[in-house]
């Protein structure tokens, strides 16, 4: 990996000190006169809050426990660590100078009013695509929260990196700044949700691989975030029951689904901000997130009815069999013992969603190319939210070994897909234990704002006063 | 190992930790239970005696000492967690001149102790911490005059101190060589020489709780840690709706599972019978499984559920009155509402019981055995008499929870499997959905106010039922409505009382001119509830609190000042003054995103008095409302221990503060929905806030008032006030929600 | 099946089957009151113990899993003639009302103790988090932490009971 890096480094820094510098200088843009009151039609003010969901800035731009928006929170990237910045309108930490222009500038090209490039943690390679009337309303939500005093640490990035003009030249390869231009062909709603989730919703952030420039390659076929897989969005979706219009409406408005269970990770945030959004725009979003996905193949459509007609089928017994689940024999494995005190006693106990465990037959963790997030939840569990109703899971991870992880990982691959044995399980298990690989641990409803956070590794020092 | 009376082999520890498995059996439970005060011959009545003296005046059904000089002390009443055990036992030491230590306390059991029916409505103080305080005095006293006696000299010589009675010149007399066989067996007399309060050595100091050292030891503190020889573990399988019927089932292979004894079927009631705990809970799946039930969708809509409620109303009784209430101007109208909430006791109900020879013997964390004991009696149709019920610890009940139903499972299932003792726990769901709820209710006031800001009229309606179902017979048994001969629960019936239930402190009081309180009696509800700490006073007096607020701000006026305004009562004004300063009450605004707010009430109008001030902060972006800070104000007439109450009025508060933001039971047509912590929140430690005052206004030598469900009614009041003044809207609807407040904020 | 555990740096043949739930062991095999059932669901924390010093559920934690493991419970951090710092703290505090949630609160605190022994209060709500307390001690408890970390600290070493040996 970091030989991987470096080779990039250089490379970016040839470009950029080919090109940049004729282009990476921006100019600043003048401060607006703070004297003068800001005043919003509070319809605006409201489109802008139901698109700030959309965008989900809260969860980059809030510490958990800390005032919303004023950013601090630690991003770690393979570059480093970035820490996202106040976005309240505070004059002095904040945004409180800028002025409209200035927003839409850092909107549509990642550069901000005194003219300093983004790092593009910042997704303005999403956001370039947003109309500069959504702009428009965004700032005026923006522009009227509560203004914090807080300054965020300081990037923790190497040079040259933490040399912003070499930006200049990421930005030449990598972004394409241009608002969405709707296809005709398609329906009003099919490019309505084509914008937000292009846009402002930036699900490609997470939801795609990324280069060794930290650049998006590919389209939604899967990436990470927050220590978290975000599974491949597209035709390669790993999903044992395939997604279709329907059930990702209800998962991306209620934050799970029978046939998929519940959001967790860095999802709950997106799902939560979007249950508060206009029924027509999630329903919009879920039209075209289907459409990218594609219809499923007859294999893949014919295993999914087959899954879902077993455990329909005959609940009694399904339920049986889990009722004898403790009744060990000394012909089972290490793992499917393990399965069976310990997981099957909630994931086969046939208690619907999202507060039952979900049945691993439709589980796309366990489906999935990348065992990651079933370490993570395995490990860590899913915890409580504080005053409202989640999904809670005790985490493993401090009574299972290593040895015994492996031989119930390798046991659910194998008894709950088709799928062939993961190879880097060892190697991800180590890195996810040891907190090289770091994961954070939110529970499942959403947007958790508790005093700190309970993850794996968390050592980020954000506290603000 | 010893043998008891009851032919049980009871574990050492069992007896060291005083479960009552030792019986000493002194006087039949008739004399305890049913004594009339005797007439006098010009047919008045006997001079009312002091506390539960009055239900049985017997000075040694109290306290026997015995030739060691050994005292013991009985009570009636039970400790569920409120420390009552502790101020009883400070009561009998200060009164009868010993060491705490030297008192052994037992507490409710149908064979040994008084019948003081519930522990419940915060009256334990005011009538076992009284009739024993009495009892303790006059025993004192009756020591100092047997002395007397046989010193010959005047019993004025002569005084107790630390279990002796001493003479002016030559040896003490130990209590022990004093008393004889009928000594103590007299009738208490309605005056007791009470020490003053100058001379206390033990009420009023905060006394550690002796229960505390065993709980957080691992000693046997509950009766989840009862451990009888030879004895099983058995689990109910419930309905998965309340009026569902069991259609079939199959029990052959639950039977042949390992360590299973017996499937026990009666009608509707199901259970399994195990050698180990763990057996038993896979029988219990399996059972579960094997069983088919025919539901009923009869539940209304949740979302609709006030709409529902108001339609069930049978009577309308009239709680206060007085003026002539008329409405013109500006009024102030407001419709409040509280959904169902559970007790929700972390440790799930649990109750040991064994049918043998001798009869059945229950150990139950309920709140009254001697109603318990007829209720299950009653299921079981056996004599009274045949039937003991003793009181062990459960977890915190806050209320008539599941204890005794699982006492009535317990009872049930030990009767199929005779000479065997039975340990039934619940599981936690079933906890959470069979438990009887804390009573939904709607609350619509209407008030004006006259030309110098002062309320003129007041009308206050409230929609509810009695809140308490409490055993009074089989039929508020869940085991005995499952049965096939099934029991059903007697009619409730509208009664305007003093103390009142669902139309507790539906009276506020403040002086109203004008006013009056109507009670929409439901006889019936869509949920089987019971009684929950402070019952309806909880609803109706987050409902006037909150209107006492609006009316502050229609009149342009401090909340607290405007308290005042309308507060006669002297102890009234003090708590809210004493609250108001220790907050640091002022009308300086707070930073954005913070309020305060401010409730009071007297407990039933007749208990402690509190007042209680809150900050908060509310998240705009979430809705999330963290608490801040929370001070309060309590006079609960004289205070034996004033840590004690310290700690239950932090509690108070504390759970008032989950009940308001977070609780509401869930149900779809047919089935309860909440049934766990997951679909049921209630506070974990990251919304705690940073500090709950409790300032004690002390009243020495004044009666004891009830403290423990003062907290309920104005900390929901207070906190619903501090959101209001945080997000400029106020919230009608309890459960205070993120989602609820979000959308008051708005964008 | 008998399976070895070690508890309280004892070793206690247990014969259970092996799926069984260590609470169940703990309370019915070996008598030891302190884990408490809560809701078998690992959503409460009444039945907290701690496994190789971390806090876990132990009502869904299958002994299976635990043969090499070092167990404490409540009852391995002190007694009551000689209670360890955490629980002499919650006697001084007197942090506790019907206490049934108290030894799961306990053990949890020491296993955060023993890992920093001089927490911040934000840091010791969040490590009691997964624990629920239904009569509101909530800010005794906390109190009582925070004692305990003090006496910890101020007896040193000498305040180690109950750690794994």
């Amino acid at each position: 990996m970091f030989r991987r890096v470096v080779l990039g480094l250089i490379f970016l820094i040839v470009v950029a000190v080919g090109v940049s510098v004729a282009i990476a200088w921006r100019s600043e843009i003048e401060p607006r006169d703070t004297a003068e009151p800001l005043e919003f039609d509070p319809a605006l003010v409201e489109k802008g809050a139901a698109l700030a969901a959309v965008g989900n800035c809260i969860a980059c731009h809030t510490v958990p426990g800390q005032k919303a928006f004023a950013g601090g929170l630690a991003l770690p990237t393979p570059f480093g660590t970035i820490y996202s910045t106040n976005i309240t309108p505070d004059p002095e930490t904040g945004i409180g100078l800028w002025t409209e222009e200035a927003f839409q500038r850092a909107m549509r090209e990642g550069v901000d009013r005194e003219g300093n490039h983004l790092y593009p943690a910042f997704p303005y390679d999403h956001y370039t695509r947003v109309t500069e009337e959504d702009n428009r309303a965004l700032y005026a939500f923006l522009m009227t929260r509560e203004p914090v005093r807080y300054t965020a640490p300081e990037n923790e990035l190497p040079f040259p990196i933490s040399f912003r003009p070499i930006l200049a030249g990421w930005k030449i390869l990598f972004l394409d700044v241009g608002a969405f231009e709707p296809d005709p062909d398609r329906s009003e709603e099919w490019n309505r949700g084509a914008y937000l989730a292009e846009g402002l919703g930036h699900c490609g952030s997470c939801h795609t691989a990324r280069n060794r420039f930290g650049a998006l390659s590919g389209h939604w076929n899967g990436g990470e975030a927050e220590g978290w897989a975000a599974f491949a969005i597209n035709e390669a979706s790993p999903a044992p029951i395939p997604w279709d219009r329907e059930s990702l409406h209800a998962y991306l408005r209620n934050g799970w689904h029978p046939h998929h269970g519940v959001s967790r990770g860095p999802m709950a945030e997106v799902t939560a901000n979007l249950g508060t959004l206009p029924e027509a725009d999630v329903r919009a979003i879920a039209t075209y997130v289907a459409s990218v996905m594609g219809e499923p193949t007859a294999e893949r459509r014919s295993r999914a009815d087959q899954i879902l007609q077993d455990l329909e089928g005959d609940a009694a017994e399904q339920a049986a069999s889990t009722d004898v689940q403790a009744v060990a024999t000394s012909s089972d494995s290490l793992g499917a013992s393990i399965y069976r005190s310990a997981c099957a006693t909630c994931h086969e106990s046939g208690r619907p969603q999202p507060f039952g465990g979900l049945n691993l037959f439709m589980s796309a963790a366990v489906n999935a190319p990348n065992p990651q997030n079933l370490i993570n939840l395995t490990l860590y569990g899913l915890p409580a939210a504080d005053g409202v109703r989640s999904a809670v899971m005790p985490g493993f991870g401090a009574v299972m070994s290593d040895e015994e992880l492996l031989a119930l990982f390798n046991y659910i691959r194998d008894r709950f897909t088709d799928q062939p044995a993961w190879t880097d399980l060892p190697e991800r298990l180590r890195a996810t234990r040891s907190g090289e690989y770091h994961v954070r641990i939110l529970p499942s409803d959403g947007i958790e704002r508790g005093p700190s956070n309970i993850g794996a590794s968390d050592d980020g020092d954000n506290t603000q006063n | 190992m010893r043998q008891d009376d009851t032919g049980l082999r009871v574990s050492r520890r069992a007896v060291l930790a005083g479960t009552g498995a030792l019986v000493l059996s002194f006087a039949s439970r008739d004399l305890f239970a049913q004594h009339v005060p005797p007439t006098l011959p010009n047919g008045a009545e006997a001079p009312q005696l002091p506390g539960s003296l009055q239900k049985t005046p017997l000075l040694d059904a109290w306290i026997r000492i015995d030739a060691e000089g050994r005292i013991t002390v009985f009570t009636g009443k039970a400790e569920l967690g409120q420390g009552i055990r502790t101020a009883l036992i400070q009561v009998a030491a200060e009164e009868l001149e010993v060491a705490p230590e030297e008192i052994e306390l037992v507490t409710a059991d149908t064979a040994r102790t008084p019948n003081e029916g519930f522990t419940a409505g915060s009256q334990s103080m005011q009538y076992s911490a009284t009739a024993i305080r009495h009892a303790s005095a006059q025993v004192r006293e009756i020591l100092i005059a047997e002395a007397a006696r046989r010193l010959g000299v005047p019993p004025g010589d002569l005084r107790a101190e630390g279990g002796r009675i001493v003479p002016p010149q030559g040896d003490p007399i130990g209590y022990g060589e004093l008393v004889f066989d009928q000594l103590l067996h007299v009738e208490a007399s309605p005056d007791s020489k009470l020490k003053q309060p100058d001379a206390y050595r033990v009420i009023g100091q905060s006394m550690p709780r002796v229960d505390i050292p065993a709980k957080v030891t691992g000693g046997v503190a509950y009766v989840h840690d009862l451990r009888l020889e030879g004895m099983l573990h058995a689990r109910v399988v419930r309905p998965p709706s309340q009026h569902s019927e069991l259609v079939d089932v199959d029990t052959s292979r639950v039977e042949s599972m390992p360590g299973v004894v017996k499937v026990v079927r009666d009608g509707d009631f199901l259970a399994v019978v195990a050698e180990r705990e763990f057996q038993a809970i896979e029988a219990m799946r399996a059972l579960a499984d094997a069983a088919q039930w025919r539901e009923k969708p009869n539940l209304p809509d949740q979302d609709r559920l006030p709409e529902a409620l108001q339609a069930l109303e049978r009577e309308v009784g009239t709680v206060a009155e007085a003026g002539s209430p008329s409405f013109s101007g500006q009024v102030f109208e407001a419709t409040f509402t509280r959904p169902y909430q559970i007790h929700g006791s972390i440790g799930p109900s649990c109750a040991v019981a064994v049918a043998n020879e001798e009869g059945l013997t229950v150990w139950s964390h309920t709140q009254g055995v001697y109603p318990d004991q007829d209720a299950i009696a009653e299921m079981l149709g056996m004599p009274v008499e045949r039937v003991r019920v003793i009181h062990m610890e459960g977890a915190g009940c806050y209320g008539h929870n599941g204890a005794d139903d699982a006492a009535a499972d317990a009872a049930l299932i030990a009767t199929a499997v005779p000479g065997r003792p039975v340990r039934v726990q619940w599981m936690r769901e079933q906890e959470h959905a069979w438990e009887p709820f804390g009573a939904a209710m709607v609350t619509k006031v209407r008030a004006t106010l006259d030309a110098n800001g002062r309320i003129d009229n007041w009308a206050f309606d409230l929609w509810s039922n009695v809140h308490s179902t409490r055993p009074g017979g089989a039929g508020s048994l869940i085991a005995a409505r499952h049965r096939a001969e099934s029991v059903t629960p007697p009619p409730s019936r509208l009664q305007i009382t003093q103390a009142g239930n669902g139309d507790r402190n539906a009276d506020p009081l403040y002086v109203l001119p004008n006013k009056r309180v109507l009670w929409h009696f439901l006889p019936d509800m869509p949920l089987r509830v019971s009684a929950m700490r402070a019952l309806g006073a909880y609803a109706n007096v987050f409902s006037i609190e909150s209107t006492m607020d609006e009316l502050a701000i229609m009149a342009g006026a401090d909340p607290v000042e405007f308290r005042l305004r309308h507060l006669e009562d002297e102890r009234a004004r003090e708590v809210v003054e004493v609250a108001a300063e220790r907050f640091g009450w002022s009308s300086e605004p707070l930073p954005a995103n913070r309020g305060r707010g401010f409730g009071f009430a007297r407990y039933k109008n007749l208990a402690a008095y509190l007042a209680v001030a809150m900050e908060v902060e509310v998240e705009p972006e979430t809705g999330r409302v963290r608490v801040v800070r929370a001070v309060s104000a309590i006079d609960g007439g004289e205070i034996v221990n004033p840590d004690g109450v310290i700690n239950q009025t932090e509690g108070g508060i504390l759970q008032t503060i989950s009940w308001t933001l977070y609780e509401a039971v869930t149900f779809d047509n047919t089935r309860v929905t909440s049934v766990d912590w997951s679909t049921y929140p209630i506070l974990r430690f990251r919304d705690v806030p940073d500090s709950v005052e409790v300032h004690i206004v002390n009243r020495p030598g004044q009666p004891y008032l009830g403290v423990a469900e003062a907290a309920q009614g104005p900390a929901a009041g207070a906190l619903a006030n501090a959101v209001r003044n945080a997000i400029g809207k106020r919230i009608y609807d309890i459960p205070l929600t993120r989602e609820r407040v979000r959308q008051a904020i708005g964008v | 099946m008998a399976i070895t555990l070690r508890i309280n740096g004892e070793a206690h043949e247990v014969d259970a089957d092996p799926a069984t739930p260590l609470l169940y062991v703990l309370r019915d095999d070996l008598q030891l009151n302190g884990a408490k059932y809560g809701c078998g669901l690992g959503q409460c924390g009444a039945c907290t113990v701690m496994v190789d010093g971390e806090a876990v559920f132990s009502c869904v934690t299958p002994i299976m899993l635990l043969e090499d493991s070092e167990i404490v419970t409540l009852e391995g951090l002190g007694t009551i003639d000689n209670p360890g710092p955490v629980q002499a703290a919650f006697i001084e505090k007197q942090a506790a009302q019907c206490g049934y949630c108290i030894p799961g609160m306990i053990v949890r605190a020491q296993a955060l103790l023993q890992k920093n022994p001089a927490p911040s209060d934000d840091e010791i709500r969040s490590a009691l988090s997964p624990n629920l307390c239904r009569c509101g001690t909530h800010t005794r408890i906390l109190a009582a932490v925070k004692r305990a970390s003090e006496l910890m600290q101020s007896n040193g070493a000498a305040a180690g009971r109950g750690e794994p040996a």
